[in-house]
């Protein structure tokens, strides 16, 4: 197991209106098989012991299913690899001496609460415009009573991996949500529990979406090269259409 | 339901206006390429085909406003994305790089803000040398008065060096803006699957840099041959 340098450039930012700037660091006793966050989580220990701050960062299950961690890793929203949430980066795709710049992600609608943590609840908001479907509620229904076409579901599934994490605002030159706005959309438009709801969901969708002041969509595509679910932006011209279908059917 | 108005301003609206005016921008450029590259055909044919275009009256008035209305739709959409993404992201990042494919992030995508404002910059300056020129005379067979020599205008124009490669380069840029822009607007208007648009944007590409090449070649040609050259009949 070998042993690396590593040296850090983290952002850290002690308030919301705060100024922020970065903080240099250098650890000597990382280890290639170390996640990302847990090399994080050795700095913090050092600096506890230290009587310094420990450096604030959003994390939950360490798996790459939650969404929690959107660190941009060398300018990069999760960092170098393809696939993968920054708590699923290990420390073998970085070589013993590099140096690294963490910081937040950057977007007027993910304003900083603290160094690495930046408020996401503007993703909140666009899914409670419209993000749900309706169903009666009481004990479980029976799983089988709708019938649903293997494509529909595959179509569905593919889209519903998306953890909402924010990296595709976080990568976008643009700060765009709409691969987010998007993969809700499609998750639920295609299956027949959210039929009744498609047209007003869509529409509800991309105006909360604007009124958080994420930016437009370039047709970049950033946003899937560094969406760790692989989110295809297939999905932003799905949207579009229903966006159409919608507004003409009135 | 949202009124039309407001789906058109809407973030998806401005997008599919942005990809419909943009088709109309590049069926207008086709055409302004093949009426440009009449030059290298019969003596008259380039001054023909202006005569031929100007005595449309009404219906070319028509088409001037809807061309300028498409530039104006075009231009005020993109500058408007452009300063909602400086609102969007107020405070940039200290490091950027992108995660390469498959992402379409090039310096094509990356300048169509400054391609886009040189070109409008540009085109004011193109309409007032060759649309209200000044110009010499000429005859043409079939009309028995004296016509506007727009050939001789051209000629004696690209002779000027800072005239020819100014040109070249807005050509240039034009190539950059439509290497992103095609492919774009197919998304925009949702006629390519993006999954499936490896060919939509080699495509694109293609067709960028032909128009590019087309337009920048006339500039190039008439300066390097000192406007005698034999692929032009005077």
């Amino acid at each position: 197991m070998s042993q690396m340098t590593i040296h850090l450039k983290i952002w850290r930012q002690a308030g919301p209106d705060v100024k922020g700037a970065f903080e240099n660091h250098t650890l000597d006793t990382v280890n290639e098989h170390m996640s990302f966050l847990e090399m994080l989580d050795v700095l913090n220990e050092e600096l506890v012991v230290a009587g310094k701050e420990p450096f604030e960062f959003d994390y939950d299950c360490r798996e790459g299913i939650c969404g929690s961690c959107n660190l941009v890793i060398n300018g990069r929203a999760h960092g170098p690899k393809r696939l993968t949430a920054a708590c699923q980066l290990h420390m073998r795709n970085f070589k013993d001496g590099d140096s690294i710049v963490i910081e937040p992600a950057r977007a007027a609608a993910f304003p900083v609460i603290k160094d690495l943590v930046v408020d996401r609840s503007a993703f909140d908001r666009i899914i409670a415009a419209g993000g749900y479907i309706t169903v009666r509620t009481g004990s479980a229904p029976e799983a089988n009573s709708i019938p649903v076409e293997l494509e529909d579901s595959t179509f569905s599934f593919d889209y519903a991996a998306c953890i909402g994490c924010g990296a595709c605002v976080a990568a976008c030159p643009n700060s765009s949500a709409s691969l987010f706005t998007a993969a809700k959309l499609s998750h639920l438009n295609r299956l027949p529990q959210g039929e009744p709801e498609r047209e007003k969901r869509v529409i509800a969708m991309v105006e909360q979406m604007e009124k958080e002041g994420f930016g437009d969509c370039s047709n970049f595509g950033e946003c899937e090269a560094v969406c760790p679910k692989g989110i295809s932006i297939a999905s932003i011209a799905e949207m579009r259409r229903n966006y159409v279908k919608a507004t003409i059917a009135g | 339901m949202p009124s039309l108005l407001k789906a058109l301003s809407s973030q998806v609206g401005r997008k599919l206006l942005t990809g419909l005016t943009g088709v109309a921008l590049i069926v207008f450029i086709v055409v302004h390429l093949v009426g440009n590259l009449t030059l290298f055909g019969p003596p008259d044919a380039f001054n023909t085909y202006a005569y031929k275009l100007h005595s449309l009256g009404p219906l070319l008035w028509i088409a001037e406003i809807g061309l300028v209305a498409v530039f104006a739709i075009h231009s005020y959409i993109g500058l408007s994305i452009w300063w909602n993404r400086r609102r969007a992201r107020p405070q940039k990042y200290h490091v950027y790089s992108s995660k390469g494919a498959p992402s379409r992030q090039s310096l094509s995508s990356k300048t169509m803000a400054f391609t886009g404002v040189v070109m409008l910059i540009f085109i004011v300056f193109h309409v007032r040398a060759f649309k209200y020129g000044e110009t010499t005379m000429t005859s043409i067979p079939g009309v028995d008065y004296p016509v506007k020599d727009l050939k001789a205008l051209v000629i004696t124009s690209f002779l000027d060096p800072v005239m020819a490669f100014a040109y070249t380069f807005v050509m240039m840029l034009l190539g950059a803006h439509l290497g992103h822009g095609i492919w774009s607007a197919m998304i925009s208007l949702t006629l390519s699957n993006p999954q499936r648009s490896a060919a939509v944007y080699t495509a694109g590409t293609i067709i960028a840099v032909l128009l590019s090449v087309g337009f920048l070649f006339i500039p190039l040609y008439i300066y390097f041959t000192g406007g005698q050259g034999a692929l032009i009949q005077y």
